[in-house]
């Protein structure tokens, strides 16, 4: 259970068409993660799946069920949203159970159901609590609980970690995807963050302006993208980008080389340069290089590196990690 | 620092008290100047045992019900409707706060000559254009009529405080519920109106304090008749002092006033303050 089509979907706000005709597979059991900039649709197409939108052209289908025109309680998918819209007068309990209330489920039967999502999700003491009462990442595990006691076909995640610290946001993530491992239930998740897409997803799709730029697994995404927009986007520190003479040595209107694949010398190499700044993470250094031949070029040096602001170095790019791009700023 | 304000704030409100107080236990009849000195309990037992006190009483409580229960549920109802988009929403939401800048001795007016006379009233109108007769609501049902006046004045201040409180509820938790199956009446039930709790709260407060001194209306339009039939607490202190010019019984009736007042003050903030906590 949980398999969503999505054939020709074309959403239109009056004037403004926010989804051109778009088409997209999600496979039973999947975790999909919709990622791209802000504004760039995913939140709209998630909304579309959701049922709180209504598509302007096209159909979805639902385990082979045309719901297309279904109200969103009909399509059995259950959402977290990003404010997590607990409902604030009533108790952790009468907030997980509400769904089931409105399904008109004896009280025994959302009780046993309440309990069970409590247990999965560690929060049997906090039951008899408002929301009020909780830290943000209590809250978020309650909306996640009152999403996973409807049993639903399909989960839809609208960035729901963008209100938590960093700390706790990597600790959510691991349970959400352990959620996944354990649920087997599929999964959208909406995320303006590549890191998050990176490290959940089983597939990621990148959207850009209602479109999608390529959808695969994150490793195909990172190894082989299209385009000049799914390079930039996937990786972290981004992909440098280099035109002019050096492009077109390698045949190309732009080349591009991740940080990773920069190798940084004090003696020789093609792209010599003065160090911008160097940031020490511990484990890696970002060296930013003002280079004449290239511009400023980012290289990711693991360990330490004794490089500071001012000193000259070399760069090399790994030759069978260049990624050429024609004018179109299409993969060659 | 704020000593001199509180000052002020005592004496402004101390003074007018205490005077009434003291008058209360004088006789002080502006027909007989003679006649002065401590009047002991006198006052409040007259005024207590006058026929009109307990029609007073009776109506002054059916008249804050009355006007509550119109304007907090038409307010609900209003504010729901003008929370909806619509073509031409800013004009139709500045129309339906004009009733609250009329005056109440013009609204009264207005209410009583065009819409409620039984012969070239509004409704008289109606009516007839229906086949039956005019009612005379203000001989007929007086007291009615001036809750309908009233609540009609009101009906603008609780629906845009509710609608306030409407707007500020989240979007997401409607939606929300929305994917949880519920229904609109349940929306509404379990989320929309405990959101709103707060706001109605504010509203029954405020109104109960307003419209326990209605007076402007009744003079007006029915003059608390026929016989007691739309007495209310303030006019029948009005009555005392100011038409039977006894101002030591008017006083002990507003004494009876305040006293009243503020145990309908008291029970109210017991029974709905606990909304106002959290």
């Amino acid at each position: 259970m949980g398999q969503i089509t999505l054939s020709k979907v074309v959403k239109q706000f009056g004037e403004v068409t926010v989804i051109p005709p778009l088409d997209l597979e999600i496979n039973e059991g999947e975790f999909v993660v919709f990622v791209g900039p802000s504004g760039c649709g995913k939140s709209t197409l998630l909304r579309l799946i959701a049922g709180l939108e209504d598509t302007s052209a096209g159909s979805i289908t639902i385990d082979g069920v045309n719901a297309t025109d279904l109200p969103p309680a009909k399509r059995g998918l259950a959402m977290v949203f990003q404010s997590y819209a607990l409902y604030p007068h009533m108790t952790v309990r009468k907030n997980i159970a509400f769904p089931l209330k409105m399904a008109g489920m004896s009280p025994e039967e959302q009780e046993k159901r309440v309990k069970a999502a409590a247990g999965v999700l560690n929060m049997n003491k906090l039951l008899d609590r408002r929301p009020g009462q909780l830290s943000g990442g209590q809250r978020q595990r309650v909306a996640i609980g009152r999403a996973i006691v409807r049993e639903p076909k399909a989960f839809l995640f609208d960035e729901p970690l963008s209100n938590l610290d960093a700390a706790l946001r990597m600790g959510m993530r691991l349970e959400i995807t352990e959620l996944h491992q354990r649920l087997k239930t599929t999964m959208i998740y909406v995320t303006h963050d590549q890191v998050e897409a990176m490290t959940m997803a089983d597939k990621i799709v990148v959207l850009n302006a209602g479109r999608i730029e390529q959808a695969g697994s994150p490793l195909e995404l990172y190894k082989n993208p299209k385009n000049i927009f799914v390079a930039s986007f996937i990786g972290s520190p981004k992909m440098n980008f280099v035109g002019g003479q050096v492009a077109k040595y390698h045949n190309a209107a732009t080349i591009g080389v991740r940080p990773e694949h920069v190798m940084l010398s004090t003696s020789s190499g093609p792209w010599k340069g003065t160090v911008g700044v160097a940031e020490h993470l511990g484990s890696d250094t970002f060296v930013h290089v003002n280079t004449e031949e290239a511009g400023t070029i980012t290289a990711r040096i693991s360990g330490e590196v004794v490089v500071k602001h001012g000193d000259t170095v070399w760069l090399t790019p790994m030759p069978d990690k260049i990624y050429r791009f024609d004018a179109e700023g299409v993969a060659i | 620092m704020v000593s001199p304000a509180v000052a002020v704030l005592l004496i402004w409100m101390i003074v007018p008290l205490a005077m009434t107080i003291w008058f209360s236990f004088q006789q002080y009849n502006l027909l007989y100047p003679d006649r002065t000195g401590f009047a002991g309990i006198e006052n409040y037992y007259y005024f207590i045992t006058d026929f009109r006190f307990q029609p007073a009483i009776w109506n002054t409580l059916r008249l804050v019900l009355g006007v509550l229960a119109i304007t907090t549920i038409g307010g609900i109802l209003l504010a729901l409707l003008l929370d909806q988009p619509f073509w031409g929403q800013g004009i139709v939401r500045l129309l339906v706060l004009a009733p609250f800048f009329v005056m109440p001795t013009v609204s009264a007016l207005v209410w009583q000559n065009m819409f409620m006379d039984p012969v070239n009233g509004l409704f008289a109108h109606i009516a007839k254009a229906f086949g039956g007769d005019g009612y005379d609501f203000l001989g007929q049902s007086p007291l009615m009529s001036i809750i309908i006046m009233v609540a009609w004045q009101w009906l603008p201040f609780a629906t845009l405080i509710l609608l306030t409180a409407l707007q500020s509820l989240d979007r997401e938790q409607i939606e929300a519920a929305e994917m949880d199956g519920a229904s609109v009446w349940s929306r509404f039930i379990y989320i929309i109106l405990p959101h709103m709790t707060r706001a109605i709260t504010v509203v029954i407060l405020i109104q109960t304090i307003f419209i326990l001194s209605v007076y402007a209306e009744i003079l007006v339009t029915t003059n608390g008749g026929p016989g007691t039939a739309s007495l209310n607490l303030p006019f029948l202190v009005y009555l005392a002092s100011i038409v039977d010019n006894d101002v030591g019984m008017g006083a002990a009736g507003g004494v009876i006033a305040i006293i009243l007042a503020n145990i309908v003050a008291f029970f109210l903030m017991r029974a709905i303050g606990k909304n106002l906590e959290h």
